[in-house]
């Protein structure tokens, strides 16, 4: 399997296929900040306006999961495995009224993924 | 002393043109308490339409209500500070069932600041005035404060009175109508405060429609039919909401979180004092609202040379942390707001684990027994490490605090500042020149020195670099809700002489 620095569970690619039978292309973004911060969030293609200052982490589920860049210095030193879990976000990413919510686990970047990734 | 749980009602409706109505395709959303994890009651699932109406009840009233004279609005905003204050213990407990967070807070902090910001703005309009120069002999110009039109805002779960209470007044002041949608998990204090002054202000004036996000948050922050959107949340909706008004060209307000650092220097233990147990105190304030506020002093700094004697304090007194039920007024940290709040936070104490970061207390779900053994409950926890840590970088909202140590000024600036954000700060000194210069070199918007976590209506409050911009509180957050009509006036008889 090709290395990636983003992962999901299969209980959360049951969701994102869900919400791509209803809405289409979707992406993932990582948020940062108070409240709902640190979560990810789902939306459709086209919704958020992405350029040069969102990393693009990888593709999970056919959806690209993108990180701004500033946040990115910060968090290069992980890999993120996106899950799903009960509970009530207040953003608008679009698993919510499913009463779910994007989660991420973390771990650290192996020592040969840290040089493939950060070189 | 212990209160119970409220009673509810089966189910609740949106907030439009001054009655309760049910939303227009007759769906619900369950809304439960993270005290217990039981049901408290049905909320509406609003779309777009429900939004809509209440959009269009509030450009119906915005013209009559704009015209109001301050006297008037502020009599107004004074009757619903008596309401509130009339009910308090009744919207207390409805805070903490709600959010989960412990009653002594919600009756000494939630809602007594609450009344007070109503209060302030009440005042603010009667003493305030606009402007007129004399520009030359014949020339005046004078400027007029008009409101903006209708605004809507969108408010968090940590605080929902108080952050209602942040937002309503002021626009109302200014002489805006407001569609307000508070945080799905929290509906229940807006829903009640309508109840209770459902006759006070002109029907369109006021307006409450609850729901989720994207299906109800998105609309309102799109509509062409609003004149500004004020925000509060995190920066991904931060920006979104920021697009969809950029669309109709119209202001926002936001307040975007933090990562805020809490530095204390080596003089706070010169002496064992009165001072020196305030400072302990604002070390553990991390736990207060179980961390769930945008400004919890999450990063912790410690002078090396005090470090070990602060930290055994600083432990000792979050030790001592009573986790109850969170009705009781002996409970000090209640529950998280949310089940997926409570795992976000767990997930974070774990890559903090992972990433080397040491627990020195703490770290670990807290389980209560009996009826709330199904609550959201997280122990305080204190994780001693670098700023590099991904702990150190996001805002956990959780009661955690991550601590490290520094050597000199230099260093507690640049660790300091070594963050995406920039909405509070804590310094905490008996040194007269570090009382001045150390908050001018901390870029946050707010730097608490020799205290924490207050705020009062009559102080700016908002952030720098990613944590937003805009403020909220005091006189200058009218001007966010209003335009300025400049009338430029001649007295001159005589032409230009152009034409």
């Amino acid at each position: 399997m090709k290395p990636s620095r983003v992962a999901i569970t299969e209980k959360a690619i049951k969701i994102v296929q869900k919400l791509q039978e209803q809405y289409g292309d979707l992406i993932f973004h990582q948020s940062g900040g108070c409240c709902d911060g640190s979560s990810p969030m789902i939306f459709e293609k086209g919704d958020m306006y992405l350029d040069d200052s969102d990393v693009l982490l990888g593709n999970i589920a056919g959806v690209n999961y993108y990180m701004n860049q500033d946040q990115y210095e910060y968090w290069k030193h992980t890999h993120l495995t996106i899950d799903i879990t009960e509970g009530r976000g207040s953003s608008f990413s679009l698993e919510i009224p499913l009463g779910l919510r994007f989660i991420i686990h973390s771990r650290l970047l192996t020592d040969e993924e840290m040089t493939l990734f950060n070189k | 002393m212990s209160y119970t749980k409220p009673k509810f009602k089966e189910k609740y409706g949106n907030f439009i043109n001054g009655k309760f109505v049910a939303p227009v395709d007759g769906k619900y959303f369950d809304n439960t308490s993270p005290v217990d994890n039981t049901l408290i009651a049905q909320y509406p699932r609003s779309q777009k339409a429900d939004v809509d109406l209440a959009i269009e009840a509030a450009n119906a009233a915005k013209e009559s209500w704009g015209n109001t004279s301050a006297t008037e609005r502020a009599q107004l905003l004074n009757k619903v500070a008596d309401i509130i204050e009339a009910n308090l213990e009744e919207f207390a407990v409805v805070e903490t069932c709600d959010n989960g967070k412990p009653i002594r807070e919600t009756l000494n902090a939630d809602i007594p600041l609450s009344i007070d910001h109503w209060r302030y703005f009440a005042g603010v309009i009667r003493a305030e005035e606009g402007s007129a120069t004399e520009l030359d002999a014949n020339t005046l110009s004078m400027n007029i404060k008009e409101p903006l039109g209708v605004v809507g805002q969108i408010i968090p779960w940590n605080f929902p009175l108080l952050m209602l209470s942040w937002k309503l007044p002021p626009a109302l002041a200014a002489g805006n109508c407001v569609v307000l949608k508070p945080a799905e998990q929290t509906p229940s204090s807006a829903t009640l405060l309508m109840e209770k002054i459902a006759d006070v202000f002109p029907p369109g004036v006021v307006n409450v429609v609850h729901g989720f996000g994207p299906e109800a948050g998105k609309p309102l922050a799109s509509s062409p039919g609003v004149n500004k959107v004020a925000f509060t949340g995190e920066t991904t909706t931060g920006q979104l909401i920021m697009q969809y008004a950029s669309k109709n060209l119209n202001p926002v307000t936001m307040e975007l979180g933090g990562k805020s650092p809490n530095i204390f220097f080596n003089s706070v233990m010169d002496e064992d004092d009165a001072f020196l147990d305030k400072a302990i105190e604002g070390a553990v304030l991390f736990a207060f609202n179980q961390g769930e506020v945008c400004t919890c002093p999450s990063r912790l700094l410690v002078q090396e040379d005090i470090y070990d004697a602060f930290v055994e304090r600083i432990i000792e007194r979050t030790k001592a942390i009573v986790q109850t039920n969170p009705y009781d007024t002996s409970c000090m940290v209640g529950a998280q707001a949310s089940n997926d709040q409570y795992e976000k936070i767990l997930s974070y104490i774990a890559i903090g684990k992972e990433e080397g970061a040491k627990v020195l207390t703490g770290g670990a779900a807290c389980t209560l027994d009996g009826e709330f053994a199904n609550g959201f409950y997280i122990q305080p926890t204190i994780l001693e490490g670098h700023n590099k840590m991904r702990v150190f970088q996001e805002e956990i909202f959780g009661p955690v605090v991550c601590l490290t140590k520094f050597k000199d000024e230099a260093e507690a600036l640049e660790i300091a500042n070594d963050t995406l954000y920039g909405l509070g700060a804590g310094v905490w000194t008996r040194d007269a020149h570090q009382l001045y210069q150390i908050p001018r070199a901390i870029k946050a918007g707010r730097v608490w020195v020799n205290c924490y976590h207050a705020y009062p209506a009559h102080a700016p409050f908002g952030g720098y670099k990613k944590s937003g911009f805009g403020r909220e509180n005091h006189l200058m957050m009218m001007n966010y809700y209003r335009q300025t009509k400049n009338m430029l006036i001649s007295y001159d008889k005589n032409k230009l002489g152009f034409f």
